[in-house]
């Protein structure tokens, strides 16, 4: 019997499908998988091999195998510093921003008063680019003629909040989190509006106090929300550049990999191998994280 | 992976250079284009589409003289050769740190007829390259400039370059303030270092900014030129020194002999920042290139400008060398007019062509001996004077050396010595490994 029904609906299957069908899914398919292919993965492939070269633009390319790697973990002072600062800010955004984001996001959802106003003020940084943030951290931090520092007022030794390489990487993080929370906040408020008040209230029935609903029910059935949220988090952290590039130029303690690929590649340098090197190592922590992350959700997901 | 390059490397070939430069849309859309390139293929980004080609009596000229002061100077000196030649100029203006960011794939690409640029290494790196024309045949007619001018427009024998305008580095400082604190100018290091020690007692610190990556350079040029003199710091500049060598590390010594008395915070500065306070009196002194401060002062306050020679550090080499960042215009290889581009070329070299640029921009002086210097300004007098008494001319770091090198080796370089001063030996050792890896690299 179950043999039967396969047959039946492989049959069905094929029955189903006429040629014009076929040619339009074909189309349809083949299209975005060209355009994949040609815009994605043929400039992420041709990356790879340019990073066993060495290459100004302008003459002939030359192959150097791995000199490019090993130069890049042996020799630039930068390399080091900027996968520090990426992987620093994955962390800092994932396990303080983020959450700080569920947080707001639980607190409005409970309908706390003026609760629409808040979500507008926490919305609003998202509008803004990147590169504005940075602008707006430079007229609140610059040294001589910062707000912060007119405020502390102490013009014999202000703190260089932007210039300080121990200090301005927690700044640029801080203000990228301002947009990065507000972020959060509406994927979960979306999220916990449609979380069913029925679980809530049978939680309640069995005794569970509001942390135990909370962590117990609320947020497993939040899992699709949480996989999106996590993808985003790694995406922004990793691609996080414009913001440093805005205050200067991702030198100085705002080194990350993003930086150091268009310092390489971009402009009169014109080291295009061993910038494509860098990006390979970009590429590779990129896939990495959302492999992983997204094999490890997706799992979950089918076990419940 | 959109992204945005605003403003990259600032040089000192931006005289006007801001990074404080407004950002158009358009800038940023072409800088997120260009970055999302960079990230997955260089290649496709090499420029394409036509240039204007058949009309033999319009010569275009790629500009990057974006900021208004330069920039109406330089209509004011088309519109003159216009006028002479009968023949039409069309400028392509593009924002100057653009332009040097693009300017490999411009001069492969579809350039204009006549590019401005600048001279010594930076210019000769491209010549190298392939990607000018010689114009030896334009010079063999000009008169009025120095062999020092003539060296700097020259690679391999044949000169590919016209000089149009420079500006000199030295100490500047206003002279009011001088006169009130009874400052003296300094002649010698000791002197210096005394004077800049005292300003700090008064509350009035040295200027200093790096937050750009190229203003500390001059400090170190200027150094390196006094103590160890112009033939070392050139081949040093060319990679053919050691970085680890005794002689730069003594470079670096001396530098920190000057840190205590720098105002705090160089690093989160910028250069417009730091002009600022040198106007507002909360500064002592700065180096400097001439348009920097002059840019930052109010125009009635501009004759309060002054400046000394960075001052001598070994007897044996005084203050024999200038550093003074040349200006000026060549011709790609691709042009598709060469004969109207060394016509205007021709004209440009002359130095009436100079003193009408000047007119509308004093913040530089001519390079043409023949121009006129009667309605120049004193600052303008002062630094004439000082560049033509110089034995020889440096251009400036990032001018000096290989791009690469000073923009992803130098700039982090200095600014680390910047933020910690005292592991010259890890500094010098990471820089001559970076260097080797760089300078052997090289594919010609």
């Amino acid at each position: 019997m179950p043999q039967k029904t396969a047959r039946r609906a492989g049959r069905r299957a094929t029955r189903r499908f006429t040629r014009r069908d076929i040619a339009v899914l074909g189309v349809l398919l083949g299209i975005p998988i060209l355009l994949d292919i040609v815009i994605v993965w043929g400039p992420a492939l041709a990356s790879v091999g340019l990073s066993f070269t060495s290459w100004d633009g302008i003459g002939d390319i030359k192959w150097v195998g791995g000199d490019n790697y090993e130069n890049l973990v042996q020799d630039y002072p930068a390399f080091w510093p900027a996968v520090r600062h990426n992987l620093l800010w994955i962390a800092f955004l994932g396990l303080v921003a983020t959450p700080f984001g569920l947080f707001l996001a639980v607190l409005i959802d409970r309908g706390i008063r003026f609760s629409r106003f808040y979500q507008s003020v926490l919305y609003m940084p998202v509008v803004l680019s990147l590169a504005v943030v940075g602008f707006m951290a430079q007229l609140l931090l610059g040294t001589d003629q910062g707000v912060v520092n007119t405020i502390l007022n102490d013009p014999n030794d202000p703190v260089d909040w932007l210039g300080d390489s121990d200090i301005n990487l927690w700044m640029m993080m801080l203000a990228a989190s301002w947009r990065h929370t507000g972020y959060v906040m509406i994927l979960y408020l979306a999220g916990l509006k449609s979380v069913d008040p029925a679980l809530k209230e049978a939680a309640a029935i069995d005794g569970a106090n509001e942390r135990q609903t909370f962590f117990r029910v609320t947020l497993p059935t939040l899992r699709p929300v949480n996989v999106i949220v996590g993808v985003i988090t790694v995406i922004e952290a990793l691609r996080a550049f414009d913001i440093v590039y805005a205050v200067n130029k991702g030198r100085n303690g705002l080194e990350l990999l993003s930086v150091l690929i268009t310092d390489n590649i971009i402009g009169e340098a014109s080291r295009i191998g061993f910038g494509s090197a860098i990006a390979v190592v970009l590429l590779s922590v990129s896939l990495g994280f959302i492999v992983t992350f997204l094999v490890q959700e997706l799992r979950g997901a089918r076990e419940k | 992976m959109a992204q945005s390059v605003l403003n990259a490397f600032n040089g000192p070939g931006a005289p006007y250079g801001g990074s404080g430069h407004p950002m158009s849309r358009r800038n940023l859309l072409r800088g997120a284009a260009v970055g999302a390139g960079a990230v997955t293929l260089p290649a496709l980004l090499t420029a394409c589409g036509d240039g204007p080609g058949g009309n033999k009596n319009e010569v275009t000229v790629g500009s990057n003289s974006s900021d208004a002061v330069p920039k109406k100077a330089f209509a004011a000196a088309f519109d003159a050769y216009e006028k002479e030649s009968g023949k039409t100029v069309k400028v392509n203006t593009t924002e100057h740190n653009e332009f040097q960011q693009n300017i490999t794939r411009y001069l492969q690409g579809s350039p204009d007829n006549v590019f401005m640029w600048f001279a010594g290494y930076r210019m000769q790196y491209f010549a190298e390259k392939g990607l000018l024309v010689e114009i030896s045949d334009v010079w063999k007619d000009f008169k009025g400039f120095s062999p020092a001018l003539k060296e700097q427009s020259t690679h391999d024998g044949k000169q590919y370059f016209v000089p149009y305008y420079y500006y000199p580095w030295a100490v500047f400082h206003r002279k009011s303030l001088f006169q009130k604190q009874g400052y003296e100018q300094a002649k010698n290091w000791d002197q210096f270092i005394a004077l800049a020690k005292k300003m700090h007692k008064d509350g009035i610190p040295v200027a200093f900014c790096d937050k750009d990556g190229w203003p500390a350079m001059g400090t170190f040029d200027y150094i390196n030129l006094r103590l160890n003199g112009y033939d070392f710091h050139k081949s040093l500049m060319a990679g053919e020194e050691a970085w680890t060598d005794r002689k730069v590390k003594k470079v670096f010594d001396l530098w920190r002999e000057l840190m205590p008395y720098y105002q705090k915070g160089a690093l989160g500065r910028t250069w417009e920042e730091a002009g600022q306070g040198l106007q507002q009196r909360k500064t002592g002194m700065a180096v400097f290139g001439m348009p920097h401060p002059g840019q930052q002062f109010p125009v009635n306050e501009r004759d309060d400008i002054d400046f000394f020679a960075f001052p001598e550090i070994d007897p044996q080499f005084g203050q024999d060398a200038v550093e003074a960042p040349i200006d000026g215009f060549l011709i790609a290889k691709k042009s598709r007019n060469v004969e109207a581009a060394k016509d205007l070329l021709t004209w440009l070299g002359t130095a009436k062509a100079e003193d009408v640029y000047l007119k509308g921009d004093p913040n530089n002086i001519a390079v043409n001996g023949g121009a006129d210097t009667r309605k120049y300004s004193p600052l303008q007098k002062k630094s004439a004077d000082l560049v033509s008494k110089a034995k020889h001319i440096s251009q400036f770091l990032d001018r000096d050396t290989r791009p690469d090198f000073a923009q992803t080796v130098m700039i982090k370089a200095l600014q680390d010595f910047i933020d910690n001063p005292k592991d010259v030996d890890g500094l010098v050792n990471s820089i001559e490994r970076q260097k080797k890896d760089i300078f052997s690299a090289s594919v010609s």
